[in-house]
């Protein structure tokens, strides 16, 4: 094979949609962006290229295209510019003295060290206990509403502390829910442009959480100190006094915190948590094996009934097998993205510093080589001996890969054991809707459950 | 079995430890897994299997070796 080196130019561009656009493929990306990104592979094969507003975008999938993607140093691909939609949302003029490398990496050493998982299990435990609480014998739920409410309090309690998750109700879980909702990808024209009414609200949640977390700090003041281990993150930041003595953090730059803190683990669990229940309702066969596996680990022992937060950190093969095909085949992040800080080689074409480059967890989870009849639900990929994630590790990408790969995936799957422990282990769950109507939005980056997207609960009769 | 660990990849959870922890041991400086035992005995394989499979960085890889290939080889028939 002879290797050419090329400019940008040698990488073919994929066919637009919506010819007359003035920003290149954003109307494409706007309105299919899963369409979007399996045609470049189908179209350009490895590494395509697209138009994003005034920029290029190159689309890498495929093993060898993807470990070089994801192994590249911060100092060549950096994701600090790559999603200008998040700016308005961790809010205009916070300025963060630290990387979004850093963050992760402050991130998993408060929050996500492997020692205080057990803290964390028992606590998402109680907060899905409090969830199902007022079901009574049999109901129906909005699975956007339910699943985005529950990892609220689950990513506060858990990320930022108790008794800040006490303060919280579900006006909290709808601001968040806006502000998600507040990612178009005319923000890559501009974050801030007039007349769109999803920046609208975005702007306006931002403010209302603003007003809810400045309640919570004067809450705080007026009661005053309190003893060490029952402080959390916030008693933490107002207790920084600037020179004059006044709070050093407003609760403008607290609330930005506290969103950027969360937002990685929110709605990415909240979706992966409501697709495993669909799935779980189209595949009823798969459903009755996982509802076996967890009534035998549940069954009371001579010790007594094991604990969910203690089984929820250790193996459910079954079920862990659902989830893993679920995000192989619903990533939360359907594009992820870098902006090349210097000239950046990949598969022999030489990039300008400028340059955007992505990689797709949901064509890469779904090439047909590494996962055979690619589009179809088969938790078997994971089973003993097959370890189709392990044996894919540049394709099998619904966390990411390399450096970056999501810090909080054992946390993930942690929270997902433990939901559905409590969730299948109490009640049976059946469609309400034809099973074809539960489908993603994915008019904005963060991709969300369409709406209506309802099932029926009845607790289960022993 | 031959065990090994990338440590570009590492990120620090220590995950490995908790379930081999004849095989893998921690640098706290460096942030990043030690290799404690790159050939541990059979016995420790179900150990060793949940370390690479749990690893959140996915930085962990067993490879068999190869001068002792096993008798009817499955894998390389399926290849």
């Amino acid at each position: 094979m002879t290797i050419t080196s090329t400019g940008i130019e040698g990488i073919r561009e994929v066919s637009r949609r919506f010819p007359d656009s003035e920003h290149g493929h954003l109307e494409d990306l706007r309105d299919d962006p899963i369409d979007l990104l399996h045609r470049v592979r189908a179209e350009c094969g490895d590494i395509g290229r697209f138009r994003l507003a005034d920029r290029d975008v190159v689309l890498v999938t495929g093993a060898q295209a993807n470990e070089a993607f994801f192994r590249a140093p911060d100092e060549i691909l950096d994701q600090a510019a790559a999603y200008p939609f998040m700016t308005p949302i961790f809010g205009k003029g916070v300025v963060f003295d630290t990387t979004p490398e850093q963050r992760q990496e402050a991130l998993k050493n408060q929050a996500l060290k492997g020692e205080m998982m057990r803290g964390h299990a028992a606590t998402i435990e109680n907060e899905i206990n409090r969830m199902v609480a007022g079901w009574g014998e049999e109901g129906e739920i909005d699975l956007l509403d339910f699943f985005a409410e529950l990892t609220i309090y689950t990513t506060s309690a858990c990320l930022i502390g108790l008794p800040f998750r006490e303060e919280l109700d579900s006006r909290f879980a709808q601001y968040y829910h806006e502000l998600e909702r507040g990612t178009d990808a005319l923000a890559y024209v501009d974050p801030y442009m007039k007349g769109v009414e999803s920046f609208e609200i975005r702007d306006a949640a931002r403010v209302k959480l603003v007003e809810l977390v400045q309640g919570i700090i004067d809450k705080r003041h007026a009661r005053g100190k309190v003893a060490r281990e029952d402080r959390d993150l916030l008693d933490v930041l107002i207790s920084i006094k600037a020179e004059d003595g006044s709070d050093h953090f407003s609760a403008h730059i607290i609330t930005g915190m506290f969103i950027s803190m969360m937002f990685a683990g929110h709605h990415t669990s909240s979706g992966t948590a409501a697709w495993t229940l669909i799935e779980l309702l189209r595949h009823p066969q798969v459903m009755s094996g996982i509802v076996g596996e967890l009534d035998d680990l549940y069954a009371d022992g001579p010790d007594g009934r094991v604990e969910v937060s203690f089984q929820a950190l250790r193996s459910i093969p079954n079920l862990e097998a659902a989830l893993k095909e679920t995000l192989r085949l619903h990533p939360p992040l359907i594009l992820l993205l870098r902006v090349a800080q210097e000239e950046f080689e990949i598969g022999g074409h030489v990039l300008p510093a400028g340059t955007m480059v992505g990689a797709s967890p949901r064509v890469s989870n779904r090439i047909a080589e590494d996962f055979p009849d690619p589009d179809a639900f088969d938790p078997g990929r994971y089973l003993d001996p097959n370890q189709a994630d392990l044996q894919n590790r540049w394709t099998w990408i619904p966390f990411g890969a390399g450096k970056h790969r999501c810090v909080g995936n054992a946390f993930a799957m942690m929270q997902l054991k433990a939901i559905f422990s409590v969730l299948l282990r109490d009640y049976t769950f059946e469609m309400t809707q034809p099973s074809e109507t539960y489908r993603d939005d994915t008019s904005k980056m963060v991709i969300q459950l369409a709406r209506p997207a309802t099932v029926r609960y009845r607790r289960r009769t022993r | 079995m031959n065990v090994t660990a990338d440590l570009e990849l590492c990120q620090g959870h220590q995950m490995c430890q908790f379930e081999a922890p004849d095989v893998f041991g921690y640098d706290g400086d460096a942030d990043k897994v030690v290799l404690l035992d790159p050939h541990p005995p059979e016995g420790l394989r179900e150990q060793v299997s949940r370390a690479v499979k749990y690893c959140p960085a996915m930085a962990l890889s067993v490879i068999e070796l190869a001068e002792m290939p096993a008798p009817n080889n499955e894998m390389e028939a399926h290849d």
